[in-house]
């Protein structure tokens, strides 16, 4: 049987900065992951990516994270996504520090 | 130490002038990233977590301080004001912008410095003893052939397209602080009948399969050194395995045709080679051993050390832990333990380097090292200066007396950082010393080498750990996994492992019940932790970690293989 479809948002890292971002759902790149476009539909999520991955003047490494949909905006379902989010835990260095 | 002659300073400007072009053929899309990856690779930058990593050469760990100082203004001015230092006697700088980096690899070259093949499947930065050419137990100094084989192995034609990567270390002294047993080849001077040679370890390495290296040869003249590596690299090069990145290390060539079979080819491949070496090599090392002499040692009294140490109980118990035996009369190494109470194992702020580079340039004939155990080392100090030392590093919090014990932790950078890691290293790293610092357990315990590693490839050497600690991703949870009784010194061993993983939470707690059954069931205070697994094993640890019944278990299925055999 094949697996349900669990939530996701395209993310990537930014080529010239390196840091971390999510696709919006209109197409911008947001260092926000509140703001980042929740896809439900495998078929939406699959071409999302493809167009993602195109833009290689813009971002690195694309592919899709499995997120919780909440009221405040999509929740990573695993740890390592939860860090991607904020920054180091050693450090108020990533965009835990960011005022914005 | 070695100064770059007109040849290594043209290479490397040329090597970064063709990277800047790439970088901007990246930027303006002229590069795919695919194309553009193992050219960002083969010049030590790559992406991580949150953003680029650039890893940065310390050749066998020696740098001097005009050389810190490039790095502490290399942290400062692209970087987060910090610098990494790692297990390969390297430096990692968190956060540098694409576009940046072929400055900071000029500013690296300034000062001789640079970041070639600290990425990529190609010989790796040449570590050494971090208490080279200062150790009063040592043989000989081992940077001269550590240097001479950076030199063969920097653009080698042969080796830019190698199975895996493939690390060397080299120890002059018996006590083996390079970890040579855990290196693809391990390299120990040895003395026989006044004569100096090389014994040859191969095969050695830790990650996914870790292995103990074995002898390949016993006592190798230095002359015929080289051309030996070479023929070993180039067997491995021709039979090592590429159909699986995981047993593509030449430790597992070893493990598949056996040592014998591999000291047959290395020593048809020697025969066909060695007259290639007409003796340019040893030419070479002659003029590089210059570079290496000794500083002139000064004579004077060090009676103001005697009446400080009598004085002041924290310069004592810093001078306690921190200082080892030098073999010039008065003098002292000084390690600078980068392992503060609650700090990032390894990491050193910019102003922290610079008192370093201060430091070595007043009171240690310009010199530091950096060790694998994640510390800076000024190899060359005279006792009369040590309360002035002392006094500076407390100043710059960096005079914690905690080398060799339980804070003094080598720990990855983990899942804060790394882009392979599966769980985090640096916090429980964090929770441990000051969990133990509370505990005031610390100097009770003694002699303690605890090594994390966040994830299987080993970075953070938790085989070789007295307590090893792995961190893995458990259906989405961080777990840790313990080792006991692992070494890394001259007679190197894999830890053992204790049994179900540990949370989070529980991880530190786990260690404390180590810690308690080692101090209920150790003889007296001189046996130490390793001595004592290595008396009673792994039962009372085992109790004390998963209760009675587990222990038992345990107890029974070993009564059981025993049996059995």
């Amino acid at each position: 049987m094949p697996r349900e479809f669990t939530p996701k948002v395209v993310t990537a890292n930014t080529l010239l900065k390196g840091d971390v971002v999510y696709l919006a759902a209109d197409d911008s790149w947001t260092p926000h992951l509140a703001l980042a476009d929740i896809l439900t539909d495998e078929a939406d999520a699959d071409l999302r990516v493809l167009d993602a991955q195109a833009r290689a003047a813009e971002v690195v490494g694309v592919y899709l994270a499995d997120m919780t949909p909440t009221a405040s905006g999509p929740e990573p379902t695993h740890f390592r996504e939860d860090f991607r989010r904020t920054g180091p835990s050693n450090y108020f260095h990533g965009k835990q520090a960011d005022p914005s | 130490m070695y100064t770059y002659t007109e040849f290594d300073a043209a290479f490397v400007a040329e090597r970064n002038r063709q990277f800047r072009a790439q970088v901007a053929r990246r930027v303006d899309g002229s590069l795919t990233e695919d194309e553009f990856k193992p050219l960002r690779l083969m010049n030590g930058l790559y992406l991580q977590l949150h953003a680029y990593m650039l890893r940065v050469a310390i050749p066998y760990g020696t740098l001097n301080a005009r050389q810190m100082r490039q790095l502490a203004m290399i942290a400062e001015r692209w970087d987060k004001g910090y610098g990494h230092f790692t297990t390969r006697q390297n430096i990692q700088f968190n956060w540098p912008e694409l576009a940046d980096v072929p400055d900071i690899l000029d500013a690296l070259g300034e000062v001789q410095m640079h970041a070639i093949q600290t990425s990529g499947n190609t010989i790796r930065n040449v570590t050494a003893d971090h208490f080279a050419g200062a150790a009063a137990d040592e043989v000989a100094d081992p940077r001269p052939i550590a240097e001479l084989i950076r030199q063969w192995s920097t653009d080698h034609p042969e080796f830019q397209f190698l199975p895996r990567k493939f690390k060397v270390a080299v120890t002059g002294s018996p006590m083996d602080r390079a970890v040579t047993l855990a290196h693809d080849i391990g390299l120990r001077i040895v003395r026989r009948d006044g004569q100096i040679g090389y014994q040859v370890l191969v095969g050695g390495g830790l990650g996914r399969t870790p292995m103990i290296g074995k002898v390949l040869h016993d006592f190798l003249p230095e002359e015929d050194l080289l051309p030996y590596i070479e023929a070993v690299v180039s067997v491995w090069n021709t039979i090592g395995r590429r159909d699986n990145k995981f047993k593509a290390r030449i430790k597992i060539t070893v493990h598949e045709h056996g040592i014998d079979d591999i000291r047959a080819r290395v020593d048809a491949r020697y025969a066909l080679i060695r007259p290639q070496f007409t003796g340019i090599d040893q030419q070479m090392l002659g003029a590089i051993r210059n570079d290496f002499a000794a500083p002139v040692f000064r004579v004077a009294p060090a009676d103001n050390y005697g009446a400080v140490r009598a004085a002041d109980p924290v310069f004592r118990a810093w001078a306690d832990t921190n200082l080892s035996e030098h073999r010039a009369p008065g003098y002292s190494i000084v390690s600078i333990s980068l392992k503060a109470h609650g700090e990032t194992p390894g990491d050193a702020s910019a102003d922290q380097m610079r008192v370093m580079a201060d430091l070595a340039e007043r009171f240690g004939h310009d010199e530091l090292r950096i060790s694998h155990e994640q510390n800076v080392i000024l190899p060359h100090v005279h006792q009369s200066d040590l309360p002035a030392v002392h006094a500076a590093l407390r100043a710059a919090r960096l005079a914690t007396a905690n080398i060799g014990l339980i804070s003094d932790i080598i720990a990855c950078p983990g899942m804060d950082y790394c882009a392979l890691a599966t769980a985090r290293s640096i916090p429980i790293a964090q929770e441990i010393a000051t969990r133990f610092d509370a505990l005031k357990l610390e100097h009770e315990i003694g002699e303690m080498k605890i090594k994390i590693s966040g994830c299987i490839n080993a970075c953070g050497h938790h085989h070789v750990g007295h307590i090893g600690i792995l961190g893995l991703d458990r259906a989405g949870v961080e777990n840790y996994q313990i080792t006991i009784g692992g070494d890394g010194g001259p007679d190197a061993q894999l830890g053992d492992r204790t049994g179900p993983g540990f949370s989070a939470d529980d991880i530190v707690p786990a260690i404390e019940a180590i810690m308690q059954a080692y101090l209920a069931h150790r003889t007296d205070a001189s046996e130490t932790f390793l001595a004592t697994y290595r008396r009673l094993g792994m039962n009372p640890f085992k109790t004390a970690l998963y209760g009675e019944a587990e222990a038992a278990k345990a107890a029974r299925r070993k009564a059981e293989a025993y049996v059995a055999a």
